[in-house]
């Protein structure tokens, strides 16, 4: 990179416009799928052919709003004259592209519509922080960011948070499901909660799930250390450094190993090993935001 | 949750899920009880916790390792909890005894459980697939089919075109498939050990020095040559490479392009000369991303700044100091601090705090500040100490710190003599009959590191072994399926080692492949 690269700020508004449009959209169809969902509570059977309907909208709509949001990625990019993730914002929006893209492609494969729901709240969620508390302008690259593994260590990065928070989203369905609280109260929304997991399926095939998107999160994780040690050596003169995001990122591998070794250790799958999925993603949400925004670190892009 | 599982070889280290038996208390026994713990899968895991939770004061305490000036910082601002926070290592985190203690144990527990399992895995690589369990109804997937319309002879052949190994013998079929998934499991686990022996070993074999070079100047590879040098536990500085590097020219780039990115740096180069021993120097360039490597070391670009040149004279005219010197940068448009000493003085030694401004501005409440990084419009602001610089004791000082206790301030603050304020080539006199300092020009200098780490390429090799056995391990499944003839029929059962999707699938596809007709 050079100092010929022009930004284009008006493009990058532009952007920042298609991605607000994509979050209403997204808004909407999270609107319809918790309607679908009261809906399904109310009804006698699991089946409820409204409430079918209504999903179908939702997830119609999420398809409408991921084509919107690839659109302000994008764009956001072409004004960068780079890839759109170098700094938290960009992190953020691109991120939730890709958690919503994962999971509608998943979709074609495996039947996840119950956590429709959760999915598009959580992108409702991410997209809305991205724009109000870490929108910053356009900007080039600082020097130490201009390399290639930029490409590579944060697209993977971004990847592998998609998948774990998949598998936290199925691993949180399975605590709710086999939670003793929501199956025993008789507290009018408990009531209401555990009618809308009667279309949540078994615990077995819910750990199954959120088991394979939780191993493709593993590795792709692992690779994120591996390919990130490569460029600290690059840039930083050393491969690890126990800067504190190496630590973070080394404790999130380290939660996620544990898990590993938990679903296949008896008295420590199921329920415990969902806890530790909810951990490992807690600990991802964290590292992106409090350690990004508050730890002192070589790691400091977040823009703010 | 867990379905019980009807091979009892195919759970790995079952024996240690199950209650310990009454204890008997002899020595051996114990240590037995102990190994068997250690190496169980349970402790592995909570080991794993442990070490996460470990891990985590280190990212809340600045460490000496990665931030040494926050160290000092904190014992600065926290005097009364610092010293007791040190005594529990939280300083030193990733090399206290409680953090190694919990890896190393981990490490332990790996290879205890890994090494048992190679041998294992060898047996099952060479040896057929094992009998079947007395009921195949009980596996988690099963189907009965007719015996009539059904042959076992085209199960036999799926499961051979689906890369099963295959034993058929008389009325019944067992075959297993995904070895690799072990293969891989056992890769992981060994290369892990790897990774760790090679960071040791590395780190202890390696040196990291820093020197500051301002434009012009050579630096010689020997420990001397350093501003700071560490070295790993088993270095020899013998083993440093004889080589030099001159700085000939740095050269910033700014954004000027771009209204609301203006004046942010888009690129910082290093243009050198490196040297090594009986050959000619070679002109070579060094980025933030672009480290120069040379034969066992590597040199990179860590930091970069002005460096004022300035010449002191006595009342008398002779030149008592003369040269660049290195002003360390304070904020992002180069506000930077420098110390000058000037020991050879006469009559008085004396020392000056001084700041450059490369673009001086002027903030609201009258105080100097820099608008931007590149030189516009230079100036260079000091105060004056005189006294005892305490540099002829032989103690080493902070070349970029001046202890003003005990000196008295001649120039700025309370002195009553104004700061000066020199502009490049202007010259002022000092009071008190000290001469004149006078601000010849600027030049730029460049930090560089220089690390040599043996263990670096290892630690790569290991690592991507890892990865390969991780995906190994992750993503082959490992399956056994059984076909028998039986009174009612023709019983196809399959058995996974882990949290397996298709095993109904396949057990349905079998079933299918029978029934099909030549």
């Amino acid at each position: 990179m050079n100092s010929s690269v022009v930004l284009n700020p008006e493009l990058a508004t532009l952007s920042r416009i298609i991605v607000l449009a994509a979050l209403t959209i997204y808004s909407l169809s999270f609107l319809v799928l918790a309607w679908a969902l009261t809906k399904r509570a109310g009804a006698k059977k699991a089946k409820d052919a409204f409430a079918n309907k209504l999903e179908l909208v939702g997830i119609s709509l999420m398809t409408l709003g991921v084509l919107v949001h690839g659109a302000g990625v994008l764009t956001r990019g072409i004004a960068a004259q780079r890839v759109p993730w170098a700094n938290m914002y960009e992190f953020s929006v691109t991120g939730a592209f890709v958690v919503t893209a994962i999971y509608l492609v998943a979709l074609i494969w495996r039947d996840l519509k119950f956590i429709s729901t959760f999915v598009s709240g959580f992108v409702v969620l991410i997209i809305g922080c991205a724009n109000t508390l870490f929108y910053v302008q356009v900007d080039s690259l600082m020097p130490a960011l201009q390399d290639y593994w930029l490409v590579i260590h944060v697209s993977v990065a971004i990847l592998a948070t998609a998948f774990f928070m998949i598998g936290a989203a199925l691993a949180a369905a399975l605590l709710m499901k086999s939670s003793k609280f929501i199956n025993n109260s008789k507290l009018k929304g408990v009531k209401l909660i555990r009618n809308v997991l009667k279309v949540v399926p078994k615990n077995e095939k819910l750990e199954r799930q959120s088991y394979q998107f939780n191993i493709i999160g593993f590795i792709l994780w692992t690779f994120t250390l591996i390919a990130g040690a490569i460029w600290a050596d690059k840039a930083w003169h050393r491969f690890w450094g126990w800067d504190t995001k190496e630590v973070w990122t080394f404790i999130i591998w380290t939660i996620y190993a544990a898990y590993l070794h938990a679903t296949t250790t008896r008295g420590w799958d199921g329920k415990r090993a969902a806890w530790l999925t909810l951990i490992g993603f807690t600990a991802i949400l964290f590292n992106f935001t409090i350690v990004n925004l508050y730890f002192k670190g070589l790691h400091a892009y977040s823009g703010l | 949750m867990s379905s019980p599982q009807p091979s009892d070889k195919y759970v790995v280290r079952k024996e240690y899920a199950e209650p310990i038996e009454a204890p008997d208390l002899s020595l051996k026994s114990w240590l037995r009880w102990i190994w068997r713990q250690l190496t169980s899968m349970r402790i592995a895991l909570i080991l794993l916790l442990l070490l996460a939770i470990a891990a985590v004061p280190g990212s809340l305490y600045p460490q000496r390792s990665a931030d040494p000036n926050g160290v000092i910082l904190y014992f600065k601002n926290n005097p009364d909890v610092a010293p007791w926070l040190d005594k529990l290592q939280l300083f030193d985190v990733y090399s206290s005894t409680w953090f190694s203690s919990i890896y190393l144990l981990l490490f332990i527990s790996l290879i205890g459980c890994v090494i048992p399992r190679v041998g294992v895995h060898y047996k099952a690589l060479i040896a057929p697939p094992p009998q079947a369990p007395t009921s195949l109804s009980r596996l988690p997937a099963y189907k009965l089919v007719s015996d009539k319309k059904n042959k076992l002879t085209k199960a036999e052949k799926f499961l051979k075109a689906r890369r099963f190994r295959v034993i058929a013998e008389g009325d019944s079929i067992r075959a297993e498939k995904g070895y690799f998934r072990e293969t891989g499991n056992i890769l992981f686990h060994t290369s892990l050990i790897g990774v760790l022996v090679s960071v040791g070993l590395g780190g202890a074999l390696s040196y990291t020095g820093q020197r500051v070079l301002v434009e012009g100047e050579t630096f010689v590879n020997n420990e001397a040559g350093f501003d700071s040098f560490t070295p790993g536990l088993l270095f020899d500085s013998k083993n440093l490479t004889p080589l030099s590097i001159t700085l000939d020219k740095f050269t910033t780039t700014y954004d000027y392009l771009n209204p609301n990115n203006y004046g942010r740096p888009l690129d910082f180069t290093a243009n050198v000369s490196s040297k090594l021993a009986n050959q000619e120097p070679t002109a070579e360039v060094i980025k933030v991303n672009n480290p120069l490597m040379l034969p066992n070391s590597k040199v990179y670009l860590t930091g970069n700044g002005f460096a004022p040149v300035i010449v002191l004279r006595d009342a008398d005219g002779t030149v008592s100091f003369s040269g660049p010197v290195v002003f360390l940068p304070q904020d992002s448009n180069l506000t930077s601090l420098g110390v000058i000493k000037n020991p050879d003085a006469q009559p008085k030694q004396y020392g000056m705090k001084a700041f450059f401004y490369p673009t001086v501005a002027k903030l609201k409440t009258g105080a100097l500040t820099s608008a931007h990084p590149e030189i516009i419009n230079p100036l260079l602001t000091m105060n004056v100490y005189v006294g005892d610089l305490g540099l002829d004791n032989g103690i080493a000082s902070n070349a970029f710190d001046l202890q003003t206790h005990g000196l008295k301030q001649v120039v700025g603050g309370k002195s009553g003599v104004k700061g000066i304020q020199l502009e490049r080539g202007e010259t002022a006199t000092l009071p008190n009959g000290l001469g004149t300092v006078e601000f010849k020009g600027i030049k730029r200098f460049a930090s560089l590191d220089i690390t040599y780490n043996p263990g670096e390429l290892y630690v790569l090799f290991f690592s991507i072994l890892t990865f390969l056995g991780l995906i190994l391990m992750l993503i082959i499944p490992r399956r056994r399926v059984w076909v028998r003839r039986t009174e009612e029929g023709i019983e196809i059962g399959s058995l996974a080692k882990s949290k397996d999707e298709s095993l109904d699938k396949l057990v349905r596809e079998v079933a299918k492949a029978m029934k099909k007709k030549d």
